[in-house]
């Protein structure tokens, strides 16, 4: 047998994934995120309605990220992530818990080369394309602004 | 030696066995033949690194004391493990004063231990020797994955790393109920699996390249073994094989069962395919099959330890999986 005989075989006989559970279970779980976060800024409107819409939105993301670093640590938010896949990813939720998570297994190692070394080994990648696509942006609005 | 089949002419006997399992491993179909069945996988230790290490020692004490021994009587013990440098058999080592020779071939290093203990007790080199390996599911998934908190889905094909120890005490055939007899070397056989994820595709073809080695040397049928037990190649890469095997002339279907699949229920315990690690086939053989072996259910058996010899650095860099599967021959005296 070849190699890619091999491989093809492989593809067409071991089990596949289940896209339309995960799906289903990624946009139930996704979604209720989402809702989470807009009645936090909803409370938070109602406590505080003076409140500037920016300063809402920023205090609601630092409770959203606050609460996931929280299970995280607890042990609670990987079984969110097990069960609801890319629905608890994409969230800001995923980028906190991707950064709790390596700083709580490293923190074994110390705090300089174990936790702070470690920190962002998942989420390092996220932070450098958002700095790198937000300098291209800012480029092409100077320039086109400019215009 | 027989083209990749060694014979162990001088008599090699299996004087005890010895298991520590996890508590997830406990829950499983195996648990009443465990020696010890772990609570808490972190026992207590600042890390599961340091857990690990823990069980490592407690096997092989376990075993000394089993057998009313000291590490005087012990010529050697032959120890492996996945993490880094073999560092968790290392550290278990630096507890006794006994020789040490470390080994790794993955989740086959059992077997690897197994076959260089065999060959030194049967060239009248050593009388007496312990064959180790342990893993943990914890420290695996850090080395080889993720961070254990962090929310990603396994995929279906992924595998659930065994913790624990087990050791097996080799010694110059005498009145032993079990003797090993012969064993096929594997070759590093790599198809181009890419995916770290279904190591049992990855491992696969090794399995099956010693297989047919073991039968062609040995001019044995399959039915000349009341078991042949793979590694870990999960439920998927085992039914895989036992078809692609049968595509080559060679029907192992009555006899083929995987450790990984023994190991866990798959049905309600999420692990995947199965089991997999350096631990699996080690503590399902000290365990469950020798126990069987002892019983005189088992009178024949053929052991394929399975490893997938994966590296995150080569992955990240492109390189596929090798695998490689040794072969060992036990029989019921």
């Amino acid at each position: 047998m070849k190699n890619k005989e091999y491989l093809k075989t492989v593809k067409s006989e071991m089990p596949p994934s289940r896209h339309v559970k995960t799906m289903v279970r990624a946009f139930i779980v996704g979604g209720l995120i989402c809702c989470i976060g807009q009645g936090i800024s909803d409370l938070l409107k109602l406590a505080f309605p003076a409140m500037d819409k920016q300063v809402n939105q920023q205090f609601t993301v630092l409770i959203i990220i606050a609460v996931t670093g929280i299970l995280t640590g607890f042990g609670v938010y990987d079984n969110i992530g097990k069960f609801g896949g890319a629905g608890s990813i994409i969230p800001i939720t995923g980028f906190a818990n991707s950064v709790v998570a390596p700083a709580i297994e490293f923190k074994r190692e110390g705090y300089i080369f174990g936790l702070c070394a470690n920190m962002f080994t998942i989420a390092g990648p996220v932070i450098v394309f958002g700095v790198v696509s937000s300098i291209i942006v800012g480029l092409i609005y100077l320039i086109i602004g400019g215009v | 030696m027989i083209n990749r089949t060694i014979f162990f002419t001088g008599g090699v006997g299996i004087a005890d066995t010895t298991t520590i399992a996890g508590p997830k491993e406990g829950e499983g179909p195996l648990a009443k033949y465990f020696d010890t069945i772990l609570e808490d996988d972190l026992l207590g230790q600042k890390s599961y690194e340091k857990a690990e290490t823990k069980i490592h020692i407690a096997a092989i004490r376990h075993m000394l004391n089993k057998t009313s021994m000291t590490a005087k009587d012990i010529d050697c013990v032959f120890a492996g493990d996945l993490l880094d440098e073999m560092i968790v058999s290392s550290l278990a080592l630096r507890e006794f004063n006994i020789p040490f020779i470390g080994l790794y071939n993955a989740c086959a290093s059992f077997a690897e231990a197994l076959i260089v203990g065999s060959s030194m007790i049967s060239g009248g080199l050593m009388d007496r020797v312990i064959c180790s390996t342990s893993s943990h599911f914890s420290t695996a998934e850090r080395q080889y994955r993720f961070p254990l908190e962090l929310g990603s889905q396994r995929t279906p094909l992924s595998q659930w790393t065994v913790t624990g120890a087990g050791c097996t005490m080799l010694e110059k055939y005498q009145k032993h109920k079990v003797k090993i007899t012969c064993a096929t070397l594997g070759k590093v056989v790599d198809y181009g699996v890419k995916d770290a994820n279904d190591m049992g595709a990855a491992m696969l073809p090794a399995a099956m390249d010693t297989i047919k080695t073991h039968f062609r040397d040995t001019q044995r049928k399959p039915s000349y073994y009341d078991m042949i037990a793979t590694g870990d190649l999960g439920d998927a890469g085992g039914r895989l094989l036992r078809k692609l095997i049968k595509e080559e002339g060679i029907d192992i279907d009555s006899q083929h069962q995987d450790c990984g699949e023994l190991i866990f229920n798959r049905e309600w315990q999420d692990v995947g395919q199965g089991g997999s690690g350096t631990a699996c086939s080690n503590i399902v053989f000290n365990s469950y099959i020798y126990q069987q072996m002892l019983e005189g259910k088992i009178k024949k058996l053929l052991l394929v330890p399975t490893g997938a010899l994966v590296s995150k650095t080569a992955s990240l860099q492109g390189e596929t999986i090798p695998g490689i599967a040794h072969a060992i021959c036990m029989e019921r005296v």
